[in-house]
C-alpha cells in the first residue's frame, strides 16, 4: 500500500459513506425550508450552516454526494459497458473495416468539446439527472474503447494468445477469456479518473442549471445558488466547492495509487 | 527626465482640475433586459419603454413618478358631457428630433395606426373605444369614442400611445424619432444605447447632456458593475440580497419603491385539476407569502390577496381570504378527491422572484401533498408554451402592466379564467367615468377573482434600484416601465 492510495481511498470513502448514510439519516430534512433561519454560518445548530432558504447545508451536501456519485457511476458504467466491448472488438479485428469505423467514431466524439455537447444534449432533451448521465456517459465510451484497444493490441502479439488461437478458440472467446483479464488493472485505474471527471461534469452541468433539478440537491447547483451571496454568506459557496475539490482530489490520488499498486513492473522495483 | 516630470505634473494638474470641475453631466444607467427593437408602439417588451419612455417619446398625457397622469404633448383637454368626445389642445412649437413639426396630423396618424387592421400594437384593447380622430387645426385634435371610457386619459399615457411621425415610421425600430427631452444617438446591440440632450426641446430642458443605457443580465455581473462604479445607476437590480450591502456603503443609495408588478402563481384554470375551484383554493392556502417574500426577495415586496397594486387608492386587502393554512388546504384537497395530493408542473422563467420563489412554493405545496415538478424555462420558451400555448399547470410571473385586472375578463388569456359575471362587470367598469363608482366596481372585481382563487396571489414586486450617492431625481416607484431621466441630475 502507498500513501496516495490510502489518502485517496480515505477521502473517497468519506464521501461514499456520507452518500450511503444519507439514505437512512441526515441531520435535518434536506428539503425542509426554514426561512427565518436562513444564511446561518458554520457552527451552531446547523453544523455547516444554512443556505438562503434556511436548509441545512450538511444534509444537502450528503444528499448531493448521492447525486454526484450516482451520475458519475452510471456515466462510467455506460462508458465501460460500451467502450470495452468496442475496444476488444476493434483490437481483435485490427486493420479491418470494423476497426476503422470504431476508431474513427471515437475520434469524432473526441473532437467535440465534451461539456458543450453535454449542454446541447440536455438543452434538446430537457434538463434532468438522467440526461446529464447520458451526456457524460457518451464521452466515456471512446476513452475506454481506446485504452482497451491499445492494451489489447500488444496482448494479441503475445505467445499465450497465439497458443489459444492454435487451440482453436474464436477471437471473441480469446478476447473475453484472455485479453480482458489482462487489461482489467488498466481499466480500474482509468475508471477512477473518469469517475472524478464525471463528478466535475455533473457539477458543471448543474451549475448552469442543466443537471439534477430542484429540489434534488446537487453540489453544482449549490455553487450556482451561492453566487450572488458570496459576499454575505461565503460558506454557502465554500462548502460545496470543497466537497467537489476533496472528492475529485481523493479519486485522482486513488487512481495514481492504484496504478502504482497494480502495475507489476513498479511493484517489482519497489520490492 | 525633464519630459517625464512635466508629464507627471501635467497629469496631476489635469486630475485636480477634473475633480474641481462642475457637476457631471452624463450618466450611465444599467438594466437587465435589452430592448428587442426601439418602437414602443409595436411590441409588448417593457424594455423598450424602460429606455425610451418620456426620454425620447412622449404621448398626449404622461405618467409621473408617483403614478399620477399629467398633461404631456396635450397641454389641456375638454371632455364632452356624454364622455364620448375629447378635445385635446396641443403644445405649441413642438418639433421631432429630425426637425419636422409635431402637430395634430401626427397625433391622428399615431392613434389611427394603433387601431389599424395590421396594427402590431401590444395594447390595442386599451384604445379600441376610439372611433375616429379628427384634426380641427394644427394644435387641436378631437377624439371620438364609440362608448364612454373612464380610463382614456390614463390609457393615452401608456408608452404604447406615444406620438410618432409618419416621416420616420419606416425606420423607427432602429432609429427612434420622438419629441422628448433626449434624442437617440446610437445603439450597440448587445451592449448599450446612447441618448443625448435635445437642444430644441419644447419643455423644461434636461439637466444631463448625455445618457448611456447598459444591459447587464447576469446578477453577479450586475453586482460587480455597481461595486466597481462602472455604472451610475442600476434600475431593476436583480439581486435583492446585495442591497443591504449597498445601503451600508456611503458611495451608494438604494431606492426601494413599488411597481405595478403583481407577482402571481398562475394556475391553468381550464386544465384538470385546476378547473376545480376547491383545488385552486387548496393551492392558495398552501402558500406562505411572507416566507416567499423573505426567502426569494430578501424581504422586499408587499403581500397581495388579489390582482391589484396595494399603492392604488382602490386597492382592497383580500389576503385573509387566502391566508396560509396547510390543514385547510389538505382538507380541501381531500374534499376535491385528492386525499393524497396530485402531481403537476411548475414552469419558472428566469427572474429570481420566479426561480427562487418557485423552489419555495414547490416545497410548500409538497407539504400539503401536491408534487410540483420544477421546470426552468427561458423567456422565449415561456412565451411560447405557457403564454401562447397555454400548456402548463402552474407558473410564476409578475404582471407589470399598470391596472391590468381587466385581463381576467379575457377567457383566452393564458390562465383561461372564464367568469361571465366578471366580464360583465369589466364592461360596465369601462363605460363608467364616475370615480366613486369606479372605485367601488374595482373593489368588487378584486373580490370576485380573490373569491374564485383564480391564481395564487403572492406579492407586489418591489422596484429595487441602486444609484451613486450624488444622483438625484430618479423615480423610486415604477408606475409604468420607464427610466425617466428628464428630471435627473448630479448633486453639486
Amino acid at each position: 500500500m502507498n500513501r496516495n492510495l490510502i489518502l485517496g481511498a480515505a477521502l473517497t470513502g468519506v464521501f461514499i459513506l456520507a452518500a450511503l448514510v444519507s439514505f437512512i439519516w441526515t441531520p435535518f430534512d434536506h428539503t425542509a425550508m426554514d426561512i427565518p433561519n436562513k444564511l446561518q454560518g458554520i457552527g451552531g445548530e446547523h453544523i455547516l450552516g444554512t443556505d438562503h432558504f434556511g436548509r441545512d447545508i450538511l444534509s444537502m451536501i450528503m444528499v448531493g454526494a448521492r447525486t454526484s456519485i450516482a451520475v458519475a457511476l452510471v456515466a462510467v458504467g455506460i462508458g465501460m459497458g460500451l467502450g470495452i466491448p468496442l475496444g476488444l472488438w476493434a483490437a481483435a479485428r485490427r486493420g479491418s473495416l470494423v476497426d476503422e469505423i470504431i476508431m474513427r467514431g471515437n475520434d469524432l466524439i473526441f473532437a467535440f468539446p465534451s461539456l458543450v455537447i453535454a449542454i446541447l444534449i440536455t438543452a434538446i432533451f430537457g434538463a434532468s439527472a438522467i440526461n446529464a448521465i447520458i451526456a457524460i456517459g457518451i464521452f466515456n465510451i471512446p476513452v475506454f474503447a481506446r485504452i482497451t484497444r491499445g492494451a489489447a493490441l500488444s496482448l494479441w502479439e503475445r505467445e499465450f494468445i497465439l497458443a489459444a488461437r492454435v487451440a482453436g478458440k474464436s477471437a471473441a472467446r480469446i478476447s473475453v477469456e484472455h485479453i480482458l483479464p489482462n487489461v482489467t488493472n488498466l481499466l480500474i485505474v482509468q475508471s477512477t479518473i473518469q469517475f472524478s471527471l464525471g463528478i466535475l461534469a455533473e457539477a458543471g452541468l448543474s451549475y448552469v442549471g442543466l443537471g439534477a433539478q430542484p429540489p434534488t440537491p446537487s453540489w453544482g447547483r449549490m455553487l450556482a445558488d451561492a453566487q450572488t451571496l458570496v459576499s454575505i454568506a461565503p460558506h454557502m459557496a465554500l462548502i460545496p466547492g470543497f466537497a467537489i475539490i476533496l472528492t475529485v482530489l481523493g479519486l485522482n490520488l486513488m487512481g495514481d495509487g492504484l496504478r502504482d499498486y497494480l502495475d507489476p513492473r513498479l511493484r517489482v522495483t519497489r520490492v | 527626465m525633464f519630459h517625464l516630470r512635466s508629464l507627471i505634473l501635467g497629469t496631476c494638474a489635469a486630475a485636480l482640475m477634473a475633480g474641481g470641475a462642475a457637476a457631471k453631466s452624463d450618466i450611465t444607467v444599467a438594466m437587465q433586459l435589452e430592448p428587442p427593437h426601439l418602437d414602443p408602439t409595436s411590441a409588448a417588451a417593457g424594455a423598450i419603454d424602460s429606455v425610451l419612455y418620456s426620454n425620447v417619446f412622449e404621448g398626449l398625457t404622461r405618467f409621473m413618478g408617483d403614478g399620477s397622469v399629467v398633461p404631456g404633448l396635450a397641454k389641456s383637454w375638454e371632455i364632452s358631457e356624454d364622455g364620448l368626445t375629447y378635445l385635446f389642445h396641443l403644445q405649441d412649437n413642438v418639433t421631432f428630433h429630425d426637425g419636422t413639426t409635431m402637430d395634430a396630423n401626427d397625433v391622428k396618424f399615431s392613434l389611427d395606426r394603433i387601431n389599424a387592421q395590421d396594427s402590431a400594437n401590444a395594447q390595442k384593447a386599451l384604445f379600441s373605444a376610439i372611433s375616429e380622430v379628427n384634426v380641427i387645426d394644427p394644435t387641436t385634435v378631437e377624439i371620438k369614442l364609440s362608448a364612454p371610457n373612464g380610463n382614456m386619459l390614463f390609457n393615452l399615457a401608456w408608452g404604447d400611445a406615444v406620438i410618432v411621425a409618419p416621416e420616420s415610421i419606416s425606420n423607427i425600430k432602429q432609429l427612434p424619432i420622438g419629441t422628448g427631452a433626449f434624442k437617440f444617438t446610437s445603439w450597440t446591440q448587445g451592449d448599450n444605447i446612447m441618448i443625448e440632450k435635445n437642444p430644441n426641446y419644447w419643455g423644461a430642458p434636461a439637466a444631463l447632456d448625455m445618457a448611456t443605457f447598459k444591459f447587464i443580465s447576469d446578477p453577479t455581473a450586475a453586482f460587480a458593475s455597481v461595486m466597481a462604479e462602472d455604472v451610475d445607476v442600476f434600475v431593476g437590480f436583480p439581486a435583492p440580497e446585495n442591497l443591504p450591502q449597498f445601503d451600508a456603503d456611503p458611495r451608494f443609495q438604494v431606492l426601494v419603491g413599488s411597481t405595478e408588478g403583481e407577482t402571481i402563481l398562475a394556475m391553468n384554470n381550464k386544465q384538470a385539476p385546476f378547473d376545480n375551484v376547491q383545488v385552486r383554493e387548496a393551492v392558495a392556502h398552501a402558500i406562505n407569502r411572507q416566507a416567499i417574500i423573505d426567502g426569494a426577495m430578501f424581504g422586499y415586496g408587499t403581500p397581495i390577496g388579489t390582482h391589484f397594486a396595494p399603492h392604488n387608492p382602490a386597492y382592497v386587502d383580500e389576503t385573509a381570504i387566502s391566508a396560509f393554512d396547510p390543514e385547510k388546504s389538505k382538507a380541501l384537497l381531500a374534499e376535491a378527491g385528492f386525499p393524497d395530493g396530485f402531481e403537476t408542473t411548475l414552469d419558472l422563467p428566469p427572474p429570481s422572484y420566479a426561480r427562487r420563489g418557485g423552489e419555495i412554493i414547490a416545497a410548500q405545496l409538497a407539504d400539503v401533498g401536491i408534487k410540483a415538478k420544477i421546470n426552468n424555462v427561458e423567456w422565449a420558451q415561456w412565451l411560447e408554451t405557457v403564454f401562447k400555448g397555454k400548456n402548463f399547470g402552474l407558473t410564476i410571473v409578475s404582471h407589470t402592466e399598470p391596472m391590468d385586472i381587466g385581463v381576467y375578463a379575457n377567457p383566452d388569456y393564458y390562465f383561461q379564467y372564464n367568469n361571465p359575471d366578471f366580464q360583465a362587470l369589466m364592461t360596465k367598469l369601462n363605460a363608467t367615468t364616475d370615480e366613486d363608482m369606479r372605485t367601488q366596481m374595482l373593489g368588487e372585481a378584486q373580490h370576485i377573482i380573490s373569491q374564485d382563487y383564480v391564481n395564487g396571489y403572492l406579492f407586489q414586486l418591489a422596484a429595487l434600484g441602486v444609484a451613486k450617492a450624488g444622483v438625484q431625481g430618479l423615480w423610486t416607484n415604477a408606475p409604468t416601465q420607464a427610466t425617466d431621466l428628464t428630471g435627473v441630475s448630479w448633486a453639486e
